[in-house]
This record gives structure tokens, C-alpha cells and sequence, in this order.
């Protein structure tokens, strides 16, 4: 295939990516949206294939391709979409790994070309040598190479690719640990653990400078070690309930791992596709970052997560109890019904009987609607994903913008496995989250809040919530309790 | 050995509410008592004997043989002198007791071994709410007293217009916006009424806009609340202007609720007789506080009257009007305050002082008199802000940005000096696919913000490409690699693809 046809089938897969991403703006026009990015990634494997001249193993890239795509079937059959999170910081290692993969395949050929056009040099060198003479033609053609500036680019961008892509792969490891808890939540802290991040950066820019000197793989080597290390210590200083934040970010490094690739290759299309991903992960982080009211570069520096268990004050006033049976009165009698769902709820997989709650009223004619915080998950949107599971409709799923101020036009509100998300709190000044947006439930006639006992959440404050006159206590398991209104309403 | 809980008929005159309804019976038992009425206690409020025995209730023939053998009797009206001499030793009463107006009847109670339980002294906090059956009663009367009024007023409510000519609505103006005061404005608007209220706590404005009436504001400052949810007696200049906005209204409106009670002191004169005369004839006064000596200076006590063409109504037994509803609201806030007594739910009291509600209700323990309790202070005004926690602002560092925006600058300018053409068009497309992707991804939808992540996450495996270009080498490192490299990119690609796919699959609209 030539060069220019590969050019247009690329521009055509970047267009198709844009579109892929542009068709996600709705439910609508979201499936199209997948199938538009399957066509761009089919049309730039096929183009690329047939443009490589005098393949080499094609019959183990085949092999290759389809034991790759039977894994990721198989993947993403079996997960379960409470485990998304976990695929997803997988799915990021992958890549990661692969950039790192492609930065030394990429070293390496450049090394080859550069003694392949040294070759008359050293030609030149060995006949000197015969005639009993020592010339060192071949090492000076060697640096001189090297010294050519699209060289120095070329290896800047290397040393780049595989940093970012190792930086990648053990942060999303550690991340997939912390989330499937295979690995301790808690965060690492070690001492002057800032200096250590710093030391390692340094070592990797002085490594990168004598790779860019000499350009030997040796130097390139420990450098891919101890980025490696450096993403495990980044992730492992952070939170367990941080992880969302860091799944968005590292979304965001994959990206850029993918695009300094698309820059060492001089390939476009991995540079477009680079930059989407990379600037979607950065906005999907920024966008958590707001909502759990942290400072974005405070992430990107892996500094955050360990603020968490600020001082409980005391008890704010008394809570009053509620019923299974007088909450479903409640119900049944309400106009307007807001449900506002927390992680809690999905870790009790009550979203099913949740969801028939929500038809079984909706049926009377109530006015049913979910509020979703946008840390409600364990993901940007997650919380959707779990509610369009459990089959309940996404028109009537709404955020928390659109939402808050209709609560107080609402009759009843059930706060399920949520507390930092609803707590009034965040409004007032000195509180330790004050300024995070939250649902402001309490504007409702009625609020209930389904929860375990009076612990605090995760940023360890005391809920005014459940003290407030117009909000009752429903203690218990998410799911006992739901599945027991499900009865009482049933009924 | 559970206790018996006994509930006599009412011997007051006219009353027809009773301490005890079969649904409450069922919820005293759950408690883990043994529940028993006197015959007939339920006659007034519609309910039978039958009905108390079908839920396990014993009836007892009369009232001699209830009392002695009642641990705990529930009642509705203070106890009468012959009542309390019946109540057995060791055993325990709970109704109405107004132990501040009648101290007599406490005495009584004082030295014997008994315990005397007043729901009128259930303090007005958030958790007593729902045992608070002076709300209750109260709730009662405002609505009770909206319906006397339009019984005896000679037009509609609601505004009409009709065949045979339009209809102005009716105005109503309720005085004293507590839980009757609402109930009352929120029954006439339902009526259709026009409704105005006034109260000399400036902070229940809210509450009554809430409910669809206007504020009638009074152009004078003064603190009206006393700190415990009551209102509390007015300074004379206020007093005058109250009165020349309570003339100018009776000129307009055609009903006047009267709600205005200080607790332990006779009722405020509201309304003069040179009010009444201004008024429109036909027009109707309900005085709720005829009990305390009336809000209007005619009103006569438990009648309605006719004075200068207005009907002025006094009647003090509102609730007992509407029996079923008082009975069963009244002895729910009954069994709620027993739940509290009741923390084993074993059918054994327990009157734990360390409890503010129990305290408060408490008129008597083992003989002695506890009455008053210790005061709480609950009101809603504002309290002293609290003091911030400081939070510690960063210093504001204002060279950083435009420093880091040069740098930026000049090493871009550096690279675009340094840099050969070729890597120059990389980064212009780059920075524009930087762009699209910004303005894409803001577009897109909150609710689908993971499959946005997997379909990038499939996306990204385009890294794929990279290892595909090197199949051509011919070294084998390279092809090693870059064979490994194409294998998990592939994972990627089909995996981020195959679970968007299912999970925008879930995605279903309403039908």
C-alpha cells in the first residue's frame, strides 16, 4: 500500500475516533458512537498491515492478534459491572506496557539504522586496520550520528514513551490491586516520601542524558526500572477511595504514553488518538477533582489521599428512626421522589430491588428520579452504569446539577449508601469539605437515609444530615432494607 | 411479669376522644404489654368494644374494676379528684396535666407511691416531635376551627365565577402562626380562601409563605422570640401598633382565627369590640384561646355568639369535635413517648431522668414532685455563627503563572528553532488533536463517562500500530517485542470495545 493511501486511511480513523467520542455526547447516538470507533481502529490495523513492507512472522502476528482479541473477549464478557473499575485500570496497564514495549522496539531500530548507514565507516575502519593503521571512523560516524538533531528528538521522545508508559503500567497494577483488594487501601507513607518521587525523576532525567550521550540501551534499562517503581510508589501513597480520581489520571497517562509512541514513530494517527485519550482522562479527573473538591495538580502529584480522617466532633443532636413500613407510606402517599444513591448501595447490590421500588411506584404514577453525585461510583458515571443494569431508565437518572434544585419541590428523598455526598456540611466555612458540591437533599419535605449506623464517611465529618427535623434514620444492610420497602410497598 | 396498661372512658363533660385506639392497642402490645379499656371508652371516637377485642384488648365492665388493676393508666383529660384517688400503688398516669394551672390535683398525687406523667410537658425538641400531642391537638383545633368558621359564615370560600355572576373569595386572617395558626391557614386555603396571618415572631414568616399566605408585616422592631419555641408577652408601643393593624384588617376580612396563647397566662386581647363593630356583618370569629379568658374581648366561652352581626366563636372543645382523628393522633404521640418509657420492650416503665424527654414529662416520681424540669433551649433563632476553623490559604505566589507561561513559551520557541520540520508538523497535530478532544469530551454526557473511559481505554490500544510498523525489522528483539506489544494492545482494543458495547446496551429509555 503507499504511503499516501495509508496517510487517508489514517485521517480517516482519526476522524472516525473523533467521532466515536463525539457520539458518547448522548444515549442516543452512543452505540453508533462504539461502532465508529471499532470501523477507525479496523481500517487503521488493516491499512498499517498491508503497509509494511516484507512482513516478517505474519503467521505469529496473526496468532498474535487472535489470542489477544479471545483474552479481551473473554475480559470483557466475565466482568461484572461493580469490577469495572478494575478492568478498566487493567485495560491502562496494558498499554502502558505496550508503549514501553514499542519505546525499546523503536531504540533499538534506530541503534540498527544508525550502524547500518556507519557501515561504509566501518568498512573503512577494518580495511585501515589491515593496512596496520587505527582509525576510529566508525565510532565517529557513531556520535555524530547521534548528534544529529532528529536523533536527539528521537531518543528524547523514547526515553518519554517508555517513561510515561512504565509510569503507567505499575500505577494501574497497583490501582487494580488496591481496588479488587488484593493490595492494602490504606496509603503508603513513607518518610519523606516527596523526596523519594523527586530522586527518582532526577535519576531517570540523568539516566535519559547519558542514554542521549551514548545512546546504549544499558542506561534505558534502569531508567524502565525505576520509572517502574515510580508508579508503584505514586498509586501506593493513595487512598483506596482515591482510586477514581486515579483511574481518570492514569486513563489520562495512557494517552500520553500513546501519543510520545505516535511522536517517536512519526505516526499521526497514534499522536490524534494520544491526545484524545489523554486530554478525556485529564477532564474526567478534573472533573472527580471538582466534585471531591481536591486540587487537580495535588493529583497529578500523587500527593493527595492521605488528608482523610479529620477529627469527628461530637454528637450534633439527636436522629430519629424510621420504619420499613411508615417509609413506604411515606412513599406511596408521595407526589415526587428523588432517590439518591452512594457506592454503599452497589456494594450491597440493593440497585435491583431499588429498581423495583422505583417501577412499582412510578406504576402509581409517583414521580420517580435518581440524583447521581459524580463520585457516586467508583468511577466518572459509574453509578449510571450500575442503575442502567439494574434496568432502570437513563432519562430518569440525572446529575447533580440538573437536579438540585428540584428537591425542594420533592416529597420524599432516600439517601442510599451515601453520607459525604448529601452532607450539609460542605457549606458552611471551616468544615474539611467545605466547598465539595454536594446533593442538597435537605431542601426535601421528607429524607431518609439508609445506612449501617452513625459512622462518619470517608472525610471523617459528622453528617448534620441526620439530625436535620426532617430527615429518619433507616438502620441496616442496604439490601435487607430495600428489599423489605419492596415488600412494604408490594404490599 | 408484663404490666397492664388500663384506659378509662373520659368523664369530662362532652368529650368524646379517647386515650386508646385499636391500631395504637396493637403497638402497646408489640411493647409487651397487656392492654385493657373500660366498656364503652371508645363510643365517642367511633370506636366499638368489639373492635378493641379483636386486637386482643380486655374490656372491663367499669371503670372501678379497670383502675385497680392498671400499672399504667393512659388518659386524655387531667385525671378528676375520685379518678386519682383510685389510681393503685405503684402504678403510673399519663394524660394531660397542666400541673401549672392545676396544682391541687398534683398535690394529691404528691407523697403516694405513684408516678404522674404529663404529655403537655413533653419539651419541644426535634426527637419529641412525634410525641408532642400539644402539636397534635393543636393541629386539630386550627383545622376544626376553619370549618366552624365557613359552617357559620354565609358565603363560599373559594373564589367563582359563576353563571349567575362572579364570587369573591373569602379573607381570612389567622393570628398566631404556631401549629394551629398553620393548620388553620392551611385548611382555609384549601378552601379556596384568600389568607393573611400575622404573628410577632418575625422568623415563622418563612413558614407562613410556605404555606400560601401572606405576611402582614408590622413596622416596628421588636425581639419577639423567648428561646423556647413559645411566644412571649409585647412591650406597649407594640402592642399599639399590633392594634391599629388588627383594626385596619377587620374592616377588609370576612373570618378572624385567633390563636394567641402565652403559656401559664391568660390570653392577649386582640380583638376589641370596636374591631368587632368595624367588621363586616356576617363575618365570623373563632377564638382558639377561649380557654385562657379568649383572644377577643366578646367571646364567650364553649358557645358561638351573634355580636354587632358577627358570629363570635368560643367553642374550647374543638378536638373533641372531630373524636376519631384527636383519639388516634393523641395516642400514637401516647405510644411514642411509651416506646422511649419502654427501652427493654418488655412491658416494664423506665423514667430515666438522663433522658431530657422523660425528665420533662415527669410530674411526679415515687411521690415527689419534679415539676418544672429543668429548662431546655431549643429555638430555632439564630445562634452566636460559630467560629471558623481557620483554613490555611496557600500563599498566593502571583510571578508563578506568567513565569511558567514564558518558560513555556521560550521552550517551544526553542524546539520550533531547533527542531527539523518534520517533528514540527507531529506537534501542530498534536496540539489540534489536544483541542478537539477538549471540546469533544466536555460534550459528552455525565451518565456516560465510563463508557467513555473504556472506549478510550480501546482507542488507546491504537498504540497497536506501533508495534505493527516494526513487524517489518529484521531483527528479532525488535519483532520479539514488538509481537508482545501487539498482543496486549490487542487485549485492549477488543476488550475496551466489547464491554462499552455491552454496557451502552444497558443504557434503555423510559417506554
Amino acid at each position: 500500500m503507499s504511503q499516501g493511501l495509508l496517510t487517508a486511511a489514517y485521517i480517516i480513523s482519526g476522524v472516525l475516533f473523533i467521532l466515536s467520542l463525539a457520539g458518547l455526547s448522548k444515549q442516543e447516538s452512543a452505540r453508533f458512537g462504539n461502532f465508529y470507533g471499532i470501523a477507525g481502529m479496523a481500517i487503521a490495523v488493516i491499512a498499517t498491515i498491508a503497509s509494511v513492507n516484507d512482513i516478517n512472522w505474519l503467521a505469529l502476528l496473526i496468532v498474535a492478534i487472535v489470542i489477544g482479541g479471545a483474552i479481551g473477549v473473554f475480559l470483557a464478557r466475565r466482568v461484572g459491572m461493580t469490577e469495572m473499575p478494575e478492568l478498566v485500570a487493567m485495560l491502562h496497564s496494558f498499554v502502558g506496557m505496550a508503549a514501553v514495549l514499542v519505546g525499546f522496539a523503536s531504540g533499538l531500530q534506530m541503534l540498527g539504522e544508525i550502524s547500518h548507514a556507519c557501515g561504509s565507516a566501518k568498512a573503512l575502519d577494518s580495511v585501515a586496520a589491515a593496512l596496520g593503521t587505527t582509525t576510529d571512523l566508525s565510532n565517529q560516524c557513531y556520535v555524530a550520528a547521534l548528534g544529529e538533531t532528529k536523533h536527539v528528538i528521537h531518543m528524547v521522545e523514547v526515553c518519554l514513551g517508555i517513561f510515561i508508559g512504565a509510569v503507567t503500567f505499575t500505577g494501574s497494577v497497583v490501582a487494580f490491586g488496591k481496588l479488587r483488594g488484593i493490595i492494602s487501601s490504606a496509603p503508603l507513607s513513607l518518610p519523606g516520601k516527596h523526596w523519594l518521587n523527586l530522586a527518582m525523576v532526577t535519576a531517570s532525567l540523568v539516566l535519559g542524558a547519558i542514554y542521549l550521550g551514548n545512546g546504549a540501551m544499558w542506561p534505558l534499562v534502569i531508567m524502565t526500572l525505576i520509572a517502574f517503581v515510580f508508579g508503584y510508589h505514586l498509586v501506593s501513597a493513595i487512598g483506596g477511595a482515591d482510586m477514581p480520581v486515579v483511574v481518570s489520571m492514569l486513563n489520562s497517562y495512557s494517552g500520553w504514553a500513546a501519543a510520545a509512541a505516535g511522536f517517536m514513530l512519526g505516526n499521526d494517527l497514534l499522536i490524534i488518538t494520544g491526545a484524545l485519550v489523554g486530554s478525556s482522562g485529564a477532564i474526567l479527573s478534573y472533573i472527580m477533582c471538582k466534585a471531591m473538591n481536591r486540587s487537580f495538580i495535588s493529583v497529578i502529584l500523587g500527593g493527595f489521599g492521605t488528608a482523610g480522617g479529620t477529627v469527628v466532633e461530637g454528637e450534633q443532636g439527636e436522629h430519629q428512626e424510621a420504619t420499613v413500613d411508615e417509609v413506604a407510606q411515606m412513599l406511596k402517599s408521595a407526589r415526587s421522589v428523588i432517590i439518591a444513591p452512594g457506592y454503599g448501595m452497589a456494594v450491597a447490590q440493593a440497585q435491583y430491588p431499588v429498581a423495583d421500588i422505583t417501577r412499582k411506584l412510578r406504576a402509581k404514577g409517583i414521580k420517580v428520579r435518581f440524583a447521581i453525585h459524580p463520585v457516586a461510583g467508583r468511577l466518572p458515571g459509574h453509578m449510571n452504569v450500575l442503575l442502567a443494569e439494574a434496568k432502570v431508565p437513563y432519562d430518569i437518572v440525572l446529575e447533580m446539577d440538573e437536579i438540585n434544585e428540584d428537591f425542594e419541590e420533592t416529597d420524599v428523598v432516600l439517601v442510599i449508601g451515601a453520607n459525604d455526598t448529601v452532607n450539609p456540611a460542605a457549606k458552611e466555612p471551616g468544615s474539611p469539605i467545605a466547598g465539595m458540591p454536594v446533593l442538597e437533599v435537605w431542601h426535601a419535605q421528607q429524607v431518609i437515609v439508609f445506612k449501617r449506623s452513625m459512622a462518619t464517611g470517608y472525610a471523617g465529618v459528622q453528617n448534620p444530615l441526620f439530625f436535620k427535623e426532617n430527615t429518619k434514620m433507616l438502620f441496616g444492610d442496604a439490601k435487607a432494607m430495600v428489599d423489605k420497602l419492596l415488600a412494604a410497598v408490594s404490599g | 411479669m408484663p404490666m397492664m396498661i388500663g384506659v378509662p372512658r373520659e368523664l369530662l363533660a362532652g368529650e368524646r376522644r379517647v386515650a386508646l385506639t385499636p391500631d395504637t392497642a396493637d403497638k402497646l402490645k408489640k411493647l409487651g404489654y397487656t392492654v385493657a379499656i373500660e366498656a364503652g371508652a371508645g363510643d365517642g371516637a367511633n370506636f366499638s368494644d368489639e373492635a378493641y377485642s379483636a386486637v386482643g384488648v380486655e374490656i372491663k365492665v367499669d371503670a372501678a374494676s379497670l383502675w385497680a388493676c392498671a400499672d399504667l393508666v393512659l388518659k386524655v383529660n387531667p385525671p378528676t379528684s375520685a379518678e386519682s384517688a383510685l389510681l393503685k400503688d405503684g402504678a403510673t398516669l399519663l394524660s394531660f396535666v397542666w400541673p401549672g394551672l392545676n396544682q391541687e390535683l398534683v398535690q394529691t398525687f404528691a407523697g403516694r407511691n405513684v408516678n404522674l406523667l404529663a404529655m403537655d410537658c413533653v419539651p419541644r425538641i426535634s426527637r419529641a416531635q412525634s410525641m408532642d400531642a400539644l402539636s397534635s391537638m393543636a393541629n386539630i383545633g386550627g383545622y376544626r376551627a376553619v370549618i366552624e368558621a365557613a359552617h357559620h359564615f354565609g358565603r363560599f370560600f373559594a373564589g367563582q365565577i359563576t353563571a349567575a355572576g362572579k364570587v369573591p373569595p373569602a379573607r381570612v386572617l389567622v393570628i398566631g402562626a404556631g401549629v394551629a395558626g398553620l393548620a388553620a391557614i392551611g385548611a382555609a386555603g384549601s378552601l379556596g380562601a384568600e389568607v393573611r396571618a400575622f404573628d410577632t415572631r418575625p422568623e415563622v414568616k418563612e413558614q407562613i409563605a410556605s404555606m400560601g399566605a401572606q405576611f402582614l408585616e408590622l413596622e416596628y422592631e421588636e425581639e419577639a422570640g423567648s428561646g423556647d419555641g413559645y411566644a412571649k408577652e409585647m412591650s406597649p408601643a407594640f402592642i399599639k401598633a399590633e392594634m391599629d393593624l388588627f383594626l385596619q384588617q377587620a374592616k377588609e376580612v370576612d373570618v378572624i382565627i385567633t390563636t394567641a396563647a402565652i403559656p401559664g397566662k391568660p390570653a392577649p386581647k386582640l380583638i376589641t369590640a370596636e374591631m368587632v363593630q368595624a367588621m363586616k356583618p356576617g363575618s365570623v370569629i373563632v377564638d382558639l384561646a377561649a380557654a385562657t379568658g379568649g383572644n377577643c374581648e366578646l367571646t364567650e366561652k364553649d358557645v358561638a355568639v351573634v355580636k354587632h352581626g358577627v358570629t363570635i366563636i368560643g367553642y374550647t372543645d374543638l378536638q373533641s369535635r372531630l373524636p376519631t382523628q384527636s383519639s388516634q393522633l393523641y395516642s400514637t404521640n401516647q405510644v411514642n413517648l411509651l416506646k422511649l418509657l419502654t427501652p427493654g420492650k418488655d412491658g416494664q416503665l423506665n423514667i430515666d431522668f438522663n433522658d431530657e424527654v422523660l425528665r420533662g414529662v415527669t410530674v411526679i416520681k415515687a411521690g415527689e414532685l419534679t415539676w418544672p424540669a429543668p429548662p431546655i433551649k431549643v429555638s430555632a433563632a439564630p445562634v452566636a455563627a460559630q467560629a471558623a476553623a481557620v483554613v490555611e490559604e496557600k500563599p498566593a505566589k502571583p510571578w508563578l503563572k506568567p513565569l511558567l507561561l514564558a518558560a513555556g513559551v521560550g521552550a517551544f520557541a526553542w524546539i520550533a528553532n531547533a527542531a527539523p520540520s518534520d517533528f514540527l508538523a507531529h506537534f501542530t497535530v498534536f496540539v489540534l488533536a489536544c483541542v478537539v478532544g477538549y471540546y469533544v469530551v466536555w460534550n459528552v454526557t455525565h451518565a456516560l463517562h465510563t463508557p467513555l473511559m473504556s472506549v478510550t481505554n480501546a482507542i488507546s490500544g491504537i498504540i497497536v500500530v506501533g508495534g505493527l510498523v516494526q513487524m517489518g525489522s529484521h531483527s528479532t528483539a525488535i519483532l520479539v517485542l514488538s509481537l508482545i506489544a501487539i498482543l496486549i494492545a490487542t487485549i485492549n482494543i477488543v476488550g475496551g470495545f466489547t464491554v462499552t458495547h455491552r454496557m451502552l446496551k444497558m443504557f434503555r429509555k423510559d417506554q
